[in-house]
């Protein structure tokens, strides 16, 4: 009997670690950000519908915000568009757009046909702050907190359930001890 | 004849030896030969992490292109390999590099397969060890087995 323990036991171990494997590969399809944790990329630059303003992150510092990375060539984004307008309505943070390598005309008009989420539109017209907060397709929501830290990144389209679910909890945890 | 069958050795081994540095996506060129194969090298350890089993040297999307840009814009501005490598991991995380870094995380990948070969050699070699003493201890004749 004792003969058969060990080769067992290790078999139930590998069937646990496997088993663990298998319950968390969904969770593992989406590729952890590198940039949570961290101090968001700073950036300046041109405002999408005001040409003589800039948006930049070291305004927004002192409140949290959420950062939408979208552009009129992305299909994902014309659909999360209804549900950004749904939570900017309940007006808990602002939505600041950045517009990725995207033409500034055809930006403009997709705001003014499909409504307008958003505070701020800053313009990455090359790219450049979208490899700095390690974007790799749009859309991308990302949650910053009042002290500048990136704490949640969304791949894919918004909803209102995920709102509710990923970003309403971690914008109430922070507000409970704003250090 | 001779003549035309090594012409076409000649032509064959030129073509093959221009493969690696085709540009089938990349039409980028650096003059400086160092650089360029640098950033052949670099472009083509970097992951696209759009489509993801592909390197951005061989990726046509967009960000794919802004990436070797920004390869390229560093190896010019004088950056080491490491810290090209080390700005991309900075940004995407460590999946960006097809040749994982050694860490903490990943170390038993590493050392596993060695740990468990040397854990099944010490099994191999008691029980081997065990039957060799079972041997020199079994003093009946095998006629005896087969009688039975």
């Amino acid at each position: 009997m004792s003969k058969f323990l060990l080769p067992l036991g290790a078999f139930a171990l590998l069937a646990v670690v496997l088993a663990i494997g298998i319950k968390r590969a969904p969770e593992k399809s989406v590729i952890a950000s590198a940039i949570i944790g961290k101090p968001a990329p700073q950036f300046t630059l041109p405002s999408l519908t005001d040409p003589s303003a800039r948006v930049s992150t070291a305004a927004l510092q002192g409140k949290p915000y959420v950062l939408n990375v979208w552009g009129t060539w992305c299909v994902e984004c014309r659909v999360e568009h209804q549900s950004l307008l749904e939570v900017q309505r309940l007006g808990q943070v602002p939505i600041i757009g950045l517009n990725w390598k995207d033409d500034d005309a055809g930006a403009l008009e997709w705001i003014s046909q499909l409504g307008n989420p958003y505070a701020q539109i800053a313009v990455d017209k090359d790219g450049r702050t979208a490899i700095d907060w390690g974007v790799y397709g749009a859309p991308e929501t990302f949650l910053i907190d009042a002290k500048g830290i990136v704490i949640h990144k969304h791949v894919g389209p918004m909803s209102l359930d995920i709102w509710k679910r990923d970003f309403e909890p971690r914008i109430a945890s922070r507000k409970v001890n704003p250090t | 004849m001779m003549r035309a069958i090594l012409g076409a050795v000649a032509i064959t081994i030129v073509l093959f030896m221009r493969v690696p540095a085709a540009h089938a996506i990349d039409t980028t060129s650096i003059a400086d030969p160092v650089l360029e194969e640098r950033y052949l090298k670099l472009t083509h350890e970097l992951r696209c992490m759009q489509c993801q089993n592909q390197s951005i040297a061989d990726s046509p999307v967009g960000l794919a292109s802004d990436l070797r840009r920004e390869v390229h814009d560093m190896l010019l501005a004088g950056k080491s390999d490491d810290e090209i490598r080390d700005f991309m991991v900075a940004r995407y995380g460590e999946f960006i590099l097809f040749r994982p870094r050694f860490n903490a995380r990943n170390m038993w990948l590493w050392f596993g397969p060695g740990v468990l070969l040397l854990v099944g050699l010490g099994i191999a070699i008691r029980v081997i060890r065990q039957r060799s003493a079972l041997v020199a201890q079994d003093d009946q004749p095998l006629e005896e087995d087969a009688a039975r």
